[in-house]
């Protein structure tokens, strides 16, 4: 502050006020220009020529999406280069194959375009996409399973619609089935259910985080995938947080709606990617597969219902938090496997975590608080078997749909 | 749950449907190339009948298999099209005895050359261009090939022929460093068809970055009075070699990603570049291809010609076929030959060649002749 007085008092008006609000924006100012200056120098003398060692410049390329129909196959790619980058030639199956590009011409650093291939694929056979750029860089890509790729007609809407509802509307709908049934138990009881509801989360966040830096790992290195994952959290899970606390630590219906936002947030990114894996033709959905998933998350209902068992929730508060929970399923079933790209999917999986980790505080907290004994209650023997269960379970028959 | 198994059977059956319309359309469009494959014969006489073959014609045609795009062959500095026919004979002057003596001048240079549409690949080249210079001389005759290095590395020129120790182009016998000059010197023997290549180490990348080329030694016909008639043909310059047709083929790869696999097969460098541009051949002239595979990595590679049946003479060093009467060659690396065969009594048309490694055809080694009643 010392130092800029003597700059403000060259100023023509010495106000009283004046040098005080002069000086910050100096100081605002001297960076940037300092800033600019560089950068002029950095363009105009190209100082660091002699880091320039003859290398080609460094090219990326992300296969985004692949579209198989009648018409042929069609690859969304993403140019992750250090340069411009030109595609010169594609490759399916080892083969040179006419294509055109939309949009044609150089690709910059995160710039897409579609690679149209008018080939004759081969119904639930392997192929490979190869990609030469100009400087002879390639590229591959699997097509593991080929199948045509859904349209969005009404019919194949309503069926993912369907099979949206299997994995995370029934399931949610069920588990609050047993809400009646669970209204008479005892302190006991209620600490198991909640300790349950926390082991199933504490699954659920680590199966979404998992998957998130999985598919992060696919996305191009544009979206700096792991950090995007962890931030992505962290700011769903403050901003929940927040929100929540607005009022004080949420219980009963409002720590039931948070239970049920965080599985929803769950269930849009698992929606995804299985909508996605469709698509790819990458899973084939059996009927033993959905009930797969239909058994997996029936306690998903049981955890929203149980820190309402000591209120008496409105009826239509059970089909509102029955498609708040599994809902997201359903749209992200449409999403996945209309419009998918593996950076998405991980957004939606890692903000899916991080709500999911606000919940499992708040149900340990609301845990603590109902039952009196502070931090004592969470070793007693019913929350401590309760966690287990919940995370037993949900294991158990994680087993029955991972492939 | 018992829609849903349904639905998934529906949606099966949906699918099988869909895969069976891709079959039928594919079978619609052979069938199609089939009716657009038999060109009316007024159409092919007129002499230009393959201005028309763009790569979009040919695409529709070939179940759309084919490089996307042209060459820039004047930036290339050579054209894979005057390269068939594109001869170094170098300059002749007689030694004190009267013997011929033909001089070479090759210069290695480092250049990046497009392979295919759009792929550029930063190759070693002799005299800027790949294959390097198909030289021809003849039996007997002294030769002398001046090389100067202005590439980065050290390279040679190691000639298949019969030559001495010292003049072998490898370390420690003519392999040079960049700025230097060596004089390869020995005589043209054998008569045949031969290659030079670097044989600077390691020789896996000198090969494949493009340091190779034809060397044809034609036979002298006064040392061969038992087939004088047929060294005569062979030998460049007679009346009896201007009634034939011949090309120059060196079967080469490039491996633009550095994997020590090929991305780029062809027959003189560009890929699909002859089926672009089909090689006009006249009828009723007999053909004479000089054939060598420089591909590197792969173990063997091949010529397969559609339509007809050829002789060939392996390494060219007889004057009496080593195979009668096949359709198809197969060539080590360096190993070389001559095919011979005509096309006088069949009817004009596009007929191919290509690598019979289908995987090679479909990265590139593909061709077309283009059989006239006349060539412009």
């Amino acid at each position: 502050m010392n130092e800029a007085h003597p700059v403000t008092e060259a100023g023509s008006t010495p106000a009283e006020e004046a040098p005080r609000s002069r000086a910050p924006l100096v100081w605002l100012v001297l960076p940037l220009a300092v800033l600019a200056l560089a950068v002029a120098w950095l363009v105009a003398a190209d100082p660091l020529r002699s880091f320039d060692n003859g290398a080609p410049p460094v090219e990326n390329l992300t296969f985004e999406r692949t579209v198989l129909s009648s018409g042929g196959i069609d690859v969304l790619v993403r140019a992750g280069g250090s340069e411009p980058m030109t595609i010169a030639q594609v490759l399916v199956d080892d083969a040179y194959w006419e294509f055109s590009q939309d949009p044609s011409g150089p690709l910059a650093r995160g710039e897409t375009a579609w690679i149209h291939l008018p080939y004759p694929w081969v119904q639930g056979e392997a192929h490979a996409v190869k990609i030469i750029t100009s400087t002879g860089a390639t590229f591959e890509h699997e097509i593991p399973v080929a199948v045509p790729t859904p349209v969005p007609t009404t019919g194949s809407l309503v069926n993912q619609a369907l099979l949206g509802a299997f994995v995370g509307i029934v399931p949610v709908a069920i588990g609050l089935m047993f809400y009646p049934a669970l209204r008479g138990i005892g302190r006991g009881g209620m600490n198991f259910l909640l300790a349950m509801t926390v082991g199933l989360l504490v699954f659920l966040m680590i199966d979404a985080g998992g998957e998130a830096f999985e598919l992060a790992d696919e996305a191009a290195a544009i979206f700096q995938g792991q950090a995007m994952v962890v931030l992505a959290a962290a700011a769903s899970f403050l901003l929940l947080m927040a929100i929540g606390r607005r009022d004080g630590t949420p219980a009963g219906l409002a720590l039931a709606t948070f239970i049920a936002l965080g599985i929803g947030l769950h269930n849009l990114g698992e929606g995804l990617a299985i909508g996605a894996a469709f698509a790819s033709g990458a899973a084939g959905l059996g009927t033993f597969l959905v009930l797969g998933f239909t058994l997996h998350n029936i306690t998903e209902g049981i955890g929203i219902a149980a820190p309402m068992l000591k209120g008496r929730p409105a009826l239509w508060i059970f089909p509102a938090l029955t498609l708040l929970a599994g809902g997201p399923a359903v749209l992200g079933l449409w999403i996945g496997s209309l419009a998918h790209a593996p950076q998405w999917s991980a957004l939606a999986l890692a903000i899916g975590a991080g709500a999911i980790l606000q919940v499992v505080i708040e149900v340990a907290a609301y845990l603590m608080k109902s039952d009196g004994r502070g931090v004592a209650a969470l070793s007693s023997w019913p929350v401590l078997s309760g966690a287990a269960f919940g995370v037993a379970f949900m294991y158990a028959t994680a087993m029955l749909v991972k492939i | 749950m018992g829609e849903i198994t349904d639905w998934f059977r529906v949606k099966l059956s949906r699918r099988g449907m869909l895969g069976a319309g891709i079959l039928a359309a594919g079978g619609s469009a052979v069938a199609a190339t089939g009716a657009a494959q038999q060109p009316a014969p007024a159409e092919r006489s007129s002499g230009s009948g393959h201005d028309g073959l763009g790569s979009a014609g040919h695409g529709s045609s070939h179940g759309a298999m084919m490089t996307v795009g042209e060459v820039d062959e004047e930036r290339n500095g050579f054209d894979t099209m005057k390269m068939l026919t594109d001869w170094e004979t170098g300059t002749v002057s007689r030694l004190p005895g009267g013997r011929v003596l033909r001089t070479f001048e090759i210069d290695a240079v480092d250049k990046e050359i497009e392979i295919a549409p759009g792929v550029m690949f930063p190759a070693w080249t002799y005299n800027g261009r790949v294959p390097g210079p198909a030289l021809r001389a003849t039996e007997g005759e002294r030769l002398k090939i001046v090389f100067r290095n202005f590439g980065s590395h050290p390279h040679s020129i190691h000639c298949h022929n019969i030559h001495s120790a010292r003049m072998d182009g490898i370390p420690g016998a003519g392999v040079i460093a960049p700025g230097e000059e060596f004089v390869y010197e020995f005589d043209a023997v054998p008569f045949g068809c031969h290659l030079y290549h670097c044989h600077a180490l390691p020789l896996k990348r000198h090969i494949h970055k493009g340091l190779y080329g034809l060397f044809v030694i034609d036979p002298d016909p006064a040392l061969h009075p038992e087939h004088a008639d047929v060294a005569r043909s062979r030998l460049l310059g007679t009346p009896e070699n201007a009634e034939w047709q011949e090309l120059a083929m060196v079967m080469n790869a490039f491996d633009t990603n550095f994997d020590d696999e090929n991305e780029v097969y062809a027959v003189n460098t560009v890929a699909h570049t002859y089926m672009k541009r089909p090689i006009p051949i006249r009828r009723d002239k007999p053909v004479r291809v000089y054939l060598v595979n420089a591909v590197e990595f792969d173990p063997i590679n091949s010529l397969h010609l559609h339509a007809n049946f050829f002789d060939y003479y392996d390494h060219g060093t007889t004057l009496t076929p080593t195979l009668r009467t096949v359709d198809t060659v197969m060539q080590c690396q360096a190993q070389r030959g001559i095919l011979e065969f005509s096309f006088k009594d069949h009817e004009p048309g596009l007929y191919m060649f290509h690598a019979h490694q289908s995987e090679f055809a479909e990265l590139g080694w593909m061709s077309f002749f283009d059989v006239q009643e006349a060539v412009a």
